[in-house]
This record gives C-alpha cells, sequence and structure tokens, in this order.
C-alpha cells in the first residue's frame, strides 16, 4: 500500500528541514524530497531599515555563522557608501572571519558530524551524538570543548561579542586591538593550529580509511562548484572573486556585482529554500541525480576544489595529497568533511594576528554570502549529501535571497544613503 | 538520577544553541547530570519516529524544556504544545522566544507581503511558483512562545549568555528556584560617563566614537550623550555577566537592544523618546522608529500598518 515516511526533523545543522519520501503500492520509493520547511523573510523585513543597521540584523540568519552575515553585510555597506576601510580595519575583520572560520569547523568536524563517524552511522542516536563522544573519547572532547571555547573567547577580545556581533561597521571596525590582546591571540591561534594540526592525523590515521568505500559509494553525483579566490587563484575565504567552475573543471572568474548574470534561483512547490543554480550555463535546471543541470555546490569541498593552491604551506601540502588520490574537482559529496578540514587547517596556520598587508580593494557586497556560510552542518558527511541542493550553504532559507537585497542596495548607493529599501517612504514606519 | 532535558528550535538562527556550548569545561559537567532526550541541534532523534512511520509528533517525557525562536508556522504551534505537554518546567531560551526577537520585525507586514517579496519580486529570483505543498503554513505573525502556551521561566538576549544557561541548569538540577532577571537597565551597568546633556544632535552609527584606545571606559563619554542612538535605557541589562561591562559597550558600540524590554508590560518606544528627550535629543529625527525601538520585541507590538 502507498505510503508517507515522514523523516523529522534534519538533525545538527542549523535550520529546519525534513525528508518525505513516498512509497508506491509495492513498497518501493517513488519520490523522496528535502523539504526546507521554514521562512522568516529576511530580505522583506531589511528593506526599510536604516542601512547601518543591517551589519547588526543579519547575523541573525544564522547564529552559527554569524561572522559570515556580519561582515558580508558590513562589505555592502561599504559598498553603499562608496568607502574602503583603512587596513587596519580590513585585517581586523578579516581577523575575525578567521577565527570564526575555526570555531565555526570545530563545531561541525566534533560537535556535530563527528559522532557518524567516531561512533559509527549505525550506532543509536542516543548515543551518536556529542555526549557519545565525550564518553568515547573524553580526552579528546575535553581538548575540543576547550579550544572551540578559547576561540569563541578570541571573537570576545576582538569584538565585545563571539555570536551577532557590531564591531564591522560601514567603512570598517569599532574596537581596536591592543599590543597586549594581540600577544594573548598569538598564543591562542598556536593553540588552535595544534588542534588541527592532530585533527587531520587523526581523521587520516583512524576516520577517513574507515569509511573510504562509503565515500566512494554514498550519493555519487557529479556536479558544478561555487567559491571564492584571490586574484592569483589561492584559496580565499575572506574576500575575493567568485569562481564558478563547471563538472568537467573548466570555470569562468567573476566580480560579485555580476552575480545576477551568473546565478539565478528556482523555485519548487515543496520546499521554502529556493534553489539557486548557474543560469550562466544556459542548459536550465534539473535536480535529476544522474544528469543534473544548472547545479552547483559552495561550500568547503566546493571551496578547495575552485581554488589553484592555498597560500600556506601545511595546508597546501594537504590539499596536494588530497588532490592525488580524488582529482580535481573532486566530485564524492562524502568528501565534504575531509575539505572541512582542510580548510581550516589553512585558517589556523595563517597566524592570525599577523594578518596580511595586502590592501583590500573593493566594497564587497555580495561575495560574503557566496564564499561564507557553509559551515552550519550541511557538508557533513551524512546522507543528506544525496540531495545536490543541500551542499550549497548554511541557512537554507534566507541564504540564497540576499545578493538581490545587496544588489539594490548598491544600485541605489548614489542616490541616497538613508535606507537599504526602493520602497522607503511607503514603509517607513511612523509613531 | 539524572535530569531529563528536550531542546526545540523554532523561528530561530541557532545562536543561542551555540551559547550552551560557550558554556566552556563546566558544561561537560552540567552534561554528566542531565540525559538529553531531544534536541535536533545534537541529537537525531526524530519526531514521527525515527523511520517517520508515526503519525503524530512526539516528544519525550522530560524534567526541563527549552525553547528557541518565536513560533512562525502552524507546525511550531503544535511543536509549543508537545513541548508543554511533555516537559515539567518550560524555559523560553533566547530573545525570538521570549519577544519574537529579529524574526518578528515581520510583524510590520503581512504573511502575503512576506511571500510576494520573496518569491515573486526578487530580481534574483524566478517566478516560477510559490511553495505550497508538504511544508508546514506560516502563521499571520511571529509570536513569542508565551503568547501560546505557559512558559515557566525566561532567559532572554539575542543571543542569551553562556552564564544565565549555565546558572539556570544548575540552579534546576539542584532543585532550587531560578535566578531571577535583572531589573536594571543596561544604563545601570554601563561604565561610561554620563552628565545628562546631549554634547552632540543625533549622529548616523557608522559616525566616529570619541574615546581613547587603551583608556578604560569610564573615561568615555556616553554613546547617547555623544549624539549616538544607545537602547540602553529602555534594555534589560544582564549581557555582561559577571564581567559587569555591556557587551557591546565593550566594543565601543552602543547597545542594541538584545535583551528586550525592561519587562512585559513596558514600551520601549516612549520609554527611549523619554530618555532622548532628557538630554536634549529630538526622537523625531529618528528615521523607522517603531521597528527601531522594538528592534528585538516584535511580538505583540509591532504589526502592519493600515492601508491608507
Amino acid at each position: 500500500m502507498a505510503k508517507t515516511l515522514v523523516i523529522q526533523p534534519v538533525t545538527r545543522i542549523e535550520g529546519h528541514a525534513k525528508v518525505t519520501i513516498q512509497l508506491n503500492d509495492a513498497g518501493n520509493v517513488d519520490t523522496a524530497r528535502v523539504n526546507v520547511i521554514e521562512l522568516r523573510g529576511f530580505e522583506k523585513f531589511c528593506l526599510g531599515r536604516p542601512v547601518e543597521d543591517l551589519p547588526r540584523i543579519t547575523p541573525r540568519i544564522c547564529g552559527v555563522c554569524p561572522w559570515s552575515h556580519h561582515l558580508a553585510s558590513a562589505k555592502a555597506c561599504d559598498a553603499v557608501f562608496g568607502v574602503q576601510p583603512p587596513p587596519a580595519g580590513a585585517k581586523l575583520r578579516e581577523l575575525c572571519n578567521s577565527i570564526a572560520y575555526m570555531e565555526e569547523h570545530i563545531l561541525h568536524f566534533y560537535f556535530l558530524a563527528g559522532a557518524d563517524f567516531l561512533l559509527g552511522p549505525d550506532a543509536d542516536y542516543s548515543i551518536r551524538n556529542v555526549i557519545g563522544v565525550l564518553g568515547a573519547a573524553p580526552d579528546i572532547a575535553r581538548k575540543v570543548v576547550k579550544v572551540r571555547h578559547m576561540c569563541a573567547h578570541m571573537l570576545e577580545v576582538l569584538a565585545g561579542k563571539a555570536i551577532h556581533p557590531q564591531a564591522a561597521v560601514p567603512g570598517g571596525f569599532s574596537k581596536p586591538l591592543s599590543p597586549a590582546e594581540r600577544d594573548q591571540l598569538r598564543k591562542n591561534a598556536d593553540e588552535a593550529l595544534e588542534l588541527a594540526k592532530f585533527s587531520i592525523a587523526f581523521a587520516k590515521e583512524n576516520i577517513f580509511p574507515k569509511y573510504l568505500d562509503v565515500v566512494k559509494s554514498l550519493a555519487v553525483i557529479n556536479t558544478g562548484f561555487l567559491g571564492t579566490i584571490k586574484e592569483n587563484g589561492a584559496l580565499n575565504l575572506y574576500d575575493g572573486k567568485l569562481r564558478l567552475m563547471s563538472s568537467n573543471g573548466s570555470y569562468q572568474d567573476f566580480p560579485y556585482d555580476r552575480y545576477t548574470e551568473f546565478i539565478t534561483e528556482h523555485i519548487e512547490s515543496w520546499s521554502y529554500l529556493k534553489f539557486p543554480y548557474a543560469k550562466q550555463w544556459g542548459e536550465g535546471f534539473s535536480m535529476d541525480i544522474d544528469n543534473p543541470k544548472g547545479i552547483y555546490r559552495a561550500n568547503t569541498l566546493a571551496r578547495i576544489n575552485v581554488c589553484d593552491f592555498i597560500d600556506t604551506p601545511l595546508a597546501q601540502a594537504e590539499l596536494e595529497e588530497f588532490r592525488a588520490k580524488f582529482g580535481r574537482p573532486a566530485q564524492l559529496p562524502a568528501l565534504s568533511l575531509g575539505a572541512a578540514d582542510r580548510a581550516a587547517l589553512q585558517r589556523r596556520e595563517r597566524h592570525p594576528v599577523a594578518g596580511r598587508s595586502r590592501d583590500h580593494q573593493h566594497g564587497n557586497a555580495g561575495k560574503g554570502y557566496a564564499a561564507g556560510g557553509s559551515r552550519c552542518g550541511l557538508h557533513r558527511g551524512a546522507a543528506w549529501h544525496a540531495h545536490p541542493r543541500l551542499h550549497h550553504r548554511c541557512r537554507w532559507s534566507d541564504h540564497q535571497r540576499e545578493p538581490d537585497r545587496w544588489h539594490h542596495a548598491q544600485q541605489r548607493s548614489h542616490q541616497h544613503v538613508g535606507h537599504a529599501s526602493r520602497q522607503e517612504s511607503d514603509q517607513r514606519r511612523q509613531v | 538520577m539524572a535530569a531529563r532535558l528536550a531542546e526545540e528550535w523554532f523561528a530561530i538562527c541557532g545562536g543561542c544553541e551555540v551559547t550552551i556550548l560557550d558554556i566552556g569545561e563546566p558544561l561537560l559537567d552540567v552534561l554528566k547530570q542531565v540525559e538529553i532526550v531531544h534536541m535536533p541541534v545534537i541529537m537525531d532523534h526524530k519526531l514521527f519516529g525515527q523511520t517517520g512511520e508515526n503519525a503524530e509528533m512526539e516528544i519525550p517525557q522530560a524534567d526541563v524544556g527549552l525553547i528557541s525562536g518565536g513560533i512562525r508556522s502552524d507546525e511550531h504551534k503544535k511543536l509549543a504544545q508537545e513541548m508543554r505537554k511533555k516537559c515539567k518546567i518550560l524555559i523560553s531560551l533566547g530573545s525570538c522566544a521570549c519577544f519574537g526577537g529579529i524574526p518578528a520585525l515581520a510583524n510590520q507586514y503581512s504573511t502575503d507581503e512576506l511571500l510576494q517579496k520573496v518569491y515573486r519580486d526578487s530580481v534574483s529570483t524566478e517566478t516560477n511558483g510559490l511553495p505550497c505543498e508538504q511544508i508546514p503554513v506560516l502563521t499571520d505573525r511571529v509570536y513569542a512562545v508565551h503568547e501560546v502556551v505557559k512558559v515557566d521561566a525566561f532567559l532572554p538576549g539575542c543571543p542569551t549568555t553562556p552564564e544565565m544557561v549555565a546558572n539556570a541548569l544548575l540552579a534546576l538540577l539542584e532543585g532550587k528556584p531560578l535566578p531571577p532577571l535583572a531589573s536594571k537597565s543596561v544604563c545601570d551597568e554601563c561604565p561610561t560617563k554620563r552628565e545628562k546633556k546631549a554634547v552632540s544632535t543625533l549622529k548616523r552609527r557608522f559616525e566616529p566614537v570619541e574615546f581613547k584606545p587603551g583608556a578604560p571606559l569610564s573615561e568615555m563619554r556616553c554613546f547617547m550623550e555623544q549624539g549616538f542612538l544607545c537602547h540602553g535605557p529602555a534594555t534589560r541589562a544582564g549581557c555582561g555577566g559577571s564581567e559587569g561591562n555591556p557587551r557591546c559597550i565593550r566594543a565601543y558600540m552602543p547597545c542594541e537592544g538584545c535583551f528586550g524590554p525592561l519587562s512585559d508590560k513596558a514600551n520601549p518606544m516612549v520609554d527611549m523618546m523619554g530618555a532622548l528627550s532628557s538630554i536634549g535629543l529630538d526622537p523625531k529625527q529618528i528615521p523607522d522608529r517603531a521597528a527601531t525601538f522594538n528592534r528585538f520585541a516584535g511580538a505583540g507590538r509591532l504589526r502592519p500598518t493600515p492601508k491608507r
């Protein structure tokens, strides 16, 4: 008899989703869909708010990756006002992004995805979680809890608040860094780098080999990839140009303000999430697993696929080893977990406090959205990767649409610096 | 015997859940005394049974229930009722659960207006349909959790603080009542210098704040008196925890009001207009006043403007 199964919620991600499976009379799967079941509507209620307030409204899109939204929004404001942060402001922003990246990857790798691997996918849910990890590997768990907490504290030192900060303001950063704070952060960064080195060694020895067969067979699909890179093609998590790579490895680079020429968003009747796809390829949109059209992934795996190299030595060595095994672009969805580890290594390796002397040339309005938020758990190496769209980004229901808002904000930047809205006069509330 | 804990999240960002992790190492000791029975952020417990065959959503019995996020869909409403039924003590975690939070800014618009913008009037989106099947129906507005079910305690903040969560959990484990929320305002905990007189007209938030880098905050002039809109006067204290200084003030930024109003009955708009006027600033110069003064407290306080 026909039957509907509802696997709800999809857990250990930020955001709400379920899987609806329709069985036919023979008991076989007729359709299987991942439904995103929430909508908050940031694209509506951001309109009409003072534009400089958006960097403190948009982080609330995701509390796991608030810094991505905060900084993308601040960069959009820079573009609206036509200003560039001074070098110290740009460095402080990037430093926060790097530390947030460390913190979030520890969260993802150990707290969210780790249990599936450490305790195995078949362990009961009551054990297969971070508390189970605590019981199975108490020393590692204690170390991980400590370093993640330390990273959150580093952000507090820099910005007052680790979650939903407001320190990045249009044109710069509100809080200076004292020499004493900098010296403390250097020590913390060293400790985080040690954890990154330990993690990748531990996973390469104990985790990855055990699941290689699963990795090679689970939810295999060929798609394109999108990520940010520096002008010289190096991995870049904070800034830079976008690279859209086809499944065969060919690619096009474009600046953030050409987003709408390359990407558009499709709507399905069964999900609040929109489905961004590469309209630039001209092949339309299809989620046929065997022959997907327009589908690209933006995430950790995407980042290390699109970049030509990583400009820190330890991460570059790992990247080379990874590429020797899995090629470029690496397509196997379950590789995301390892990719996350490599990208995180780069962040910790780049001594956060040293920063870089490179000047930041642009306002960078939309690109943070493409580069940002994949850290919330969707790239954990679990079965959800069966669905290509799930690779996209963290906050399914809200992420995708924001570039639209920035697009308008930028278009309007010359006439008005007051409000983000096109219809501000209609929408502004009067007392 | 370990206390049983259930957690659910509605219209959320997940920041309050991360805040629980920010308790740090003491969390490990708390966890030893707690048995988590349902918590989507860390645990794979499913609402319709692990294989999705049940007809009704079910949450196991628990001693303590935490809910983050405001209520935005019919399903959130049902889940809130299920949580109330199964949990002896129910706590609203974070400003979204307590007052609607940022998502309740949507209460200025009808659900139709929201959907219209998202799926019809967006330059980056095709207009090929509207989500309508297999998904929950949005409620007419965002509700605070206690507008729908009885809530026993509130831990406000966007996000709330690790210290408040830890103190609440420890009190519950020891069978004691929850520590009361601060009754003071953020201004009462703010170290900046106040002389009850503004030295400037109102400024935009991106204009430079005057302070001496490295000098203690107590040598800096109050934000509001420098002309910056600061929500401190109408916002509940507590974000600074035992360190004292409010979190945003530490970053040389004015308070944005994330701990919500001083009481359930308070009108932050009236309080803020009074505070501004009393130091010689003109509140009428502030654009977007309703949404600005109720930034985190839109559930029950923000509503669509009647069509003219």
